[in-house]
């Protein structure tokens, strides 16, 4: 594909930038900064927000927003922690009912979103509080996992060489990226979501399945939402009611800096894996400096996510400008 | 008669009832293969319904539709297309965000191995659009090209679908002349093809130069179907409007009288610009006139009328008010120097659908006023009440929602509501569009009623026979400036269409 | 059927400025019902040295924050926008509050003699929760960002404020007169009552006794049609954004001030939810058509709610299943309803064109 300098890569470019300038600095500033060591880290760490923030994009691009995805995450930690502590079920029929789970979740908003005409936000909303009032109904406190099989894959890992490995949940994740770019960039489906962000109305009368499009927008995106939550159980070993609390706002943030406009119709998975990077970059800087607190985080994300936002405005406003040169 | 077997569309009988009104009352529609069929009509003929019912997006009540001697039911537009009949709307049903050649292929991208096959869906695209003489960078978004480039790609798309029908929905409403002439062509040669064309227009030189036949409808009946080169403009007018000749003529051809008053102008525009949208040109007005703004779509009429009322800023030169620069920058500002706005967009701009008739009336009124100033309920309803009856507005109740009356009802609304203002000028933007000839006429009267008061009305209109009709003054835009101004007898559709006419010559 | 089509008349005549709230009013009446026949002691009132007690005016005087907030929410909902941030701008302000009181607290020393004054510990927490709904309602209003992602991340962010100005700890505390805003009496009623009887006849006032409310509503239906008329739509939206603001940094204070204690991370929780639903309930418009009684039903309904499941010995956080499962039905409702005008909407409109 080739590369046009356009409205379209500016915010993408400016991503490319920040993650520049974030890695230089640090790797500048704090002493083992620039290792390999580090940067595995960044894919192992936030394996779950990019896994989650993949779907986010397919969502945010065909115009709509999901706020249900961190409860979900709790939802299938508590649940998997749960199944697998007071049942004898096999592991891998846990991890089908999360999906399913996830699934059936995310095809009854998508199908409240199409059919009834519900603003997105609302239903999710509704999901987001849902999904954490019942987890909160199977348990109030952390049940750690202690299944084998569990702890097993959680062990797994491809060595890197240097005594550095790449645990299963990072590959995941990795995996999961490329799948996205092939959903976005090579399937119809794919080319739908984008069809609906840019004019729905539109679509619908180029003879798109705008309805089928959106409920399954909906459905992957928590189905790949508890994958998320099974990898983030994986990571902590533990299912607890209260994880995840914010992590929607992460996952967004992680989706706008990558370059997908708010509004919809453009955004790129690429995009979103530097966002993810980046979000990592900004903790690996805390921990590195040692003496912030971890809610400095929080605020930076906030503080990154409103400057993105303001530049997409400033672009779509030049953008509209620009056509009256035309 | 016409040899049955050359009739590719045969639609008899057909009706459409929507609670209240019968919208289609047994219409006859025939279209041969390869002409170009002009449908006529006033608003409100039923033309849209037509198309609506055939392309499948409402269920007829009775009568038979034939496509190719075949029964024919689409279920919605995509089926319509997918059997043949393909439609491009005015607004341009496309994705600005996708490239052209997605915006053609889209839904039917050549797959190879599972995956979208980018290379052959460019090259697919340029060979479609070269079949309409047009070469392109397929691979950038639609949204960077111009509106008559987009209409284009929208009927490529058509022809793609294997369309024997295409339905052009006013597509030069957005074009100017250079760009419709392009069209035509492009229309010429679809219809060598083979291909059919249903237009609707509202310009008659255009059904006269590219239409084959033209069937009329009004108020929802099939008035008669005709060839274009044996029905002489007049008739056609007629057949439209159901007046009789005569009466048509002689309402074309009433003046009102010219007095243009000799007193100072009270609002003047020096050499005002707004960067990118309107070049420099002085303007002015005076009270009791009524100034016409003539000029193509896109010539700057809705934008000057938008600069005026402080929607948009200008960039270069001032507006003055009895002498004095004032500098307004927002539609508050504009209000508070007695400066009122009638939108062309009356549902987005205009009315509030959800507020009732009294609260859009009185709402402007109340802005005005500091926010603990209220007007009382009583004084409300007296206002309400008064506009009603003056303006002729029909309510069930001055408590129904505005969104429920009629277009012309709605634009009587607007009226009511800067009237009880007293503005010193009223801009009017295409205040008679969409609105039937009745009420047509009475917003006509009305302001003719408003310059009498001494109101200064700034009139804009694509309709030349309006403004020759209405105005007193008619200041002529081009290209984003204005290029000459008649007044009194030199005032009439031939001036202004040659003083547009030569700018463009003089500009090749 | 004739007393239908008179009722739907007087419904009409009843007229534009508020909803019609008698659907509420039944579904909280309802509730009472249902506690009526299954809780003991549901309706009983007493007097003791002066002062009201009972599970009514319980529901009541808990209810005060999501009435509060609710208030707040129901102008931001009609100028169809939405305020996420809500429940963190209640733990920033108790936060805040907290912190003027004891300024040492985290050096750990345990004295409860300092006294600021009582001003300072109202004056700054609230005027910085009004600042910070000021900065959602300016990102929305002049910088066009979609209100629930201007919100939402105020709703993080905020917290994160709160928990940096806390430094992470749950502060305790003793402020005499402070307290009196969460757990005093004035008239024999718990004073959080009082001051939301205040705040919504304030609102009230301040909507429907001048063109504020109509501009609001204005503003919310039509937008671009609302600034031709010369209404200054880009404040007002920004104003209700700082109200909602105001009304949630006041809902913390009197959270913080019956508690003892700020909680950064809890103190709010959710509380966005309790506030959109009562909202919905309440038959505000997204965009449109607002009541103040409506809401305030909602917050009751809501409230009723809560504290019938929990007398009933279920676990609080398991609420919001209900909660949402409410919102949702009520969504529904109203959708259908949505659906039917908007198929009268198109056949009018057919017969105009």
């Amino acid at each position: 594909m080739k590369l046009h300098l356009n409205q379209k890569n500016i915010p993408l470019l400016a991503t490319l930038l920040v993650f520049t300038l974030l890695y230089l600095s640090g790797a500048f500033t704090y002493r083992g900064f620039f290792s390999l060591r580090v940067f595995v880290n960044l894919f192992i760490d936030n394996s779950f927000v990019g896994i989650i923030a993949v779907g986010m994009t397919f969502v945010i691009i065909s115009g709509g927003i999901d706020l249900s995805v961190g409860s979900l995450v709790a939802f299938t930690g508590v649940l998997t922690a749960n199944l697998l502590a007071r049942t004898d079920m096999p592991p891998i029929i846990v991890i089908l009912i999360c999906l399913l789970c996830g699934a059936v979740l995310g095809f009854t908003m998508g199908s409240l979103i199409h059919c009834l005409h519900m603003e997105p936000f609302l239903v999710t909303l509704v999901g987001m509080f849902l999904a954490r009032g019942v987890s909160f109904m199977i348990s109030l406190d952390s049940v750690p996992i202690r299944n084998e099989m569990f702890i097993d894959i959680s062990k797994a890992a491809i060595p890197l060489g240097n005594g550095m490995k790449l645990p299963a949940y990072a590959v995941t994740f990795i995996v999961m990226v490329i799948i996205g770019v092939w959903i976005l960039h090579y399937t119809r489906f794919g080319r739908n979501i984008y069809a609906i962000g840019g004019n729905e109305n539109s679509a619908l009368l180029m003879g798109l399945p705008v309805g089928k499009t959106k409920i399954l927008i909906y459905t992957l995106n928590s189905t790949i939402c508890a994958v998320g939550g099974l990898v983030y159980s994986l990571y902590t070993l533990a299912g607890y009611p209260l994880a995840g609390t914010g992590l929607e706002l992460d996952v967004i943030t992680a989706v706008v800096i990558g370059g997908t406009l708010l509004t919809g119709g453009i955004g790129f998975v690429e995009g979103t894996l530097i966002g993810v990077l980046i979000l990592g970059l900004i903790q690996t800087i805390i921990t590195f400096q040692g003496n912030l607190s971890t809610w400095w985080t929080k605020v930076f994300i906030g503080i990154l996510l409103c400057l993105f936002i303001l530049m997409q405005r400033y672009l779509s406003a030049r953008n509209i400008k620009d056509q009256y040169h035309d | 008669m016409h040899d049955l077997n050359n009739n590719l569309l045969e639609i008899r009988g057909l009706s459409k009832s929507f609670p209240g009104v019968k919208a289609l009352d047994s219409v006859n529609f025939t279209l041969e293969r390869g002409e170009i069929h002009a449908l006529m009509g006033e608003n409100g003929a039923g033309k849209s319904t037509l198309i609506k019912v055939l392309t499948g997006v409402h269920k007829k009540d009775s009568g038979y539709i034939k496509l190719e001697d075949k029964n024919f039911e689409a279920s919605s537009p995509m089926d319509a297309a997918e059997k043949g009949i393909s439609t491009v709307y005015q607004e341009i049903n496309l994705l600005p965000n996708l490239s052209v050649a997605e915006n053609i292929y889209i839904g039917r991208h050549p797959m190879k191995m599972g995956l979208i096959h980018w290379k052959a869906l460019n090259s697919l695209a340029q060979k479609a659009l070269s079949k309409l003489d047009l070469d392109l960078d397929v691979t950038l978004p639609l949204s960077s090209f111009s509106t008559a480039i987009q209409q284009m790609v929208a009927i490529a798309r058509a022809v793609d679908i294997q369309a024997k029908i295409l339905i052009l929905d006013e597509p030069t409403s957005s074009l100017d002349m250079t760009e419709c002439k392009n069209l035509f062509v492009t229309m010429q040669k679809l219809k060598q093809e083979g291909i059919s064309i249903v237009f609707i227009t509202h310009f008659l030189d255009q059904v006269y130069e590219t239409s084959d036949r033209i069937t009329v409808l009004r108020n929802g009946r099939f008035i008669g179907e005709y060839e274009t080169a044996k029905l002489v403009r007049f008739e056609l007018i007629s057949r439209m409007l159901g007046k009789e000749l005569e009466q048509a003529m002689e309402s074309s051809d009433k003046k009102t009288a010219n007095d243009i008053s000799e007193k100072e102008p009270f609002i003047t525009l020096d050499n005002v610009e707004q960067k990118g949208v309107l070049k420099p040109f002085d303007l002015e007005m005076r009270e009791g006139e009524i100034l016409g703004l003539a000029g193509l779509l896109g010539s700057g009429r809705t934008e000057t009328a938008r600069l005026i009322f402080g929607i948009e800023k200008l960039t270069a030169g001032t507006v003055k008010l009895d002498g004095n620069p004032v500098n307004i920058t927002s539609p508050k500002q504009a209000i508070e120097q007695s400066i009122a706005f009638c939108p062309e967009d009356r549902k987005t701009e205009g009315i509030i659908p959800d507020l009732t008739v009294r609260e859009n009336i009185v709402l402007p009124l109340q802005a005005q006023k500091s926010f603990f100033k209220g007007i009382t309920r009583k004084e409300q309803v007296k206002i309400t009440d008064r506009f009603i009856d003056l303006l002729k507005i029909k309510v069930s109740d001055r408590e129904q929602k505005a969104g429920t009356l009629s277009g012309g009802n709605q634009q009587k609304l607007i009226l009511a509501r800067w009237m009880a203002m007293n503005p010193r000028l009223l801009i009017l933007d295409e205040p008679t569009r969409g609105i039937d000839v009745g009420a047509k006429a009475e917003i006509e009267k009305l302001i003719f009623r408003l310059r009498a008061e001494g109101l200064s009305v700034l009139f804009i209109s694509s309709e030349l026979e309006e403004i020759v009709h209405i105005c007193s003054r008619v200041a002529i835009l081009k290209d984003r400036k204005k290029i000459d101004e008649l007044s009194g007898d030199d005032i009439s559709e031939e001036n202004i269409m040659k003083i547009l006419a030569q700018e463009s010559r003089a500009d090749i | 059927m004739k007393g239908l089509i008179k009722k739907k008349k007087i419904l009409m005549a009843s007229g534009s400025s508020e909803q019609n709230i008698l659907y509420p009013w039944l579904a909280f009446v309802s509730i009472l019902l249902f506690n009526l026949i299954f809780t003991d002691g549901f309706f009983n009132l007493e007097i003791k040295n002066g002062h009201l007690f009972g599970s009514l005016v319980d529901i009541l005087n808990r209810g005060t924050p999501i009435m509060l907030i609710s208030i707040g929410m129901t102008l931001v909902y009609a100028t169809g926008g939405v305020d996420l941030s809500v429940g963190a701008i209640i733990a920033i302000s108790g936060a805040m509050a907290a912190k003027l009181i004891r300024p040492d607290y985290v050096k750990g020393v345990l004295e409860y003699g300092d006294q600021t004054s009582l001003l300072i510990v109202l004056l700054i927490p609230l005027a910085l929760s009004f600042i910070l709904g000021l900065w959602n309602g300016f990102l929305v209003a002049y910088i066009g960002v979609q209100p629930i992602i201007a919100t939402l991340i105020l709703m993080t962010v905020g917290r994160g404020i709160a928990q940096l100005i806390t430094h992470g700890q749950i502060i305790v505390f003793e402020h005499s007169t402070f307290q009196y805003i969460g757990s005093g009496f004035f008239l024999g009623l718990p004073f959080p009552i009082i001051l939301v009887i205040l705040v919504f006849v304030f609102t009230w006032a301040l909507t429907r006794k001048t063109s504020t409310g109509l501009f609001i509503e204005a503003s919310g239906a039509n937008e671009k049609a609302s600034r031709y008329m010369g209404i200054p739509v880009r404040m007002i939206k920004s104003l209700t954004y700082g109200f909602s603001g105001f009304c949630a940094g006041l809902a913390g204070l009197i959270i913080t001030a019956d508690i003892k204690a700020a909680d950064a991370n809890n103190a709010g929780n959710f509380m966005e939810l309790d506030a959109i639903a009562a909202v919905i309930i309440g038959g505000t418009i997204n965009g449109g058509r607002f009541s103040l009684a409506g809401a305030i039903t909602g917050a009751l309904i809501i409230q009723g709610l809560t504290t019938t499941i929990i007398t009933r010995g279920v676990p609080p956080q398991v609420v919001l299943v209900f909660k949402a499962v409410i919102i949702i039905i009520v969504a529904l409702i109203q959708s259908g309803k949505l659906r039917n005008k908007v198929s009268k909407l198109m056949h009018t409109g057919e017969k105009i064109s």
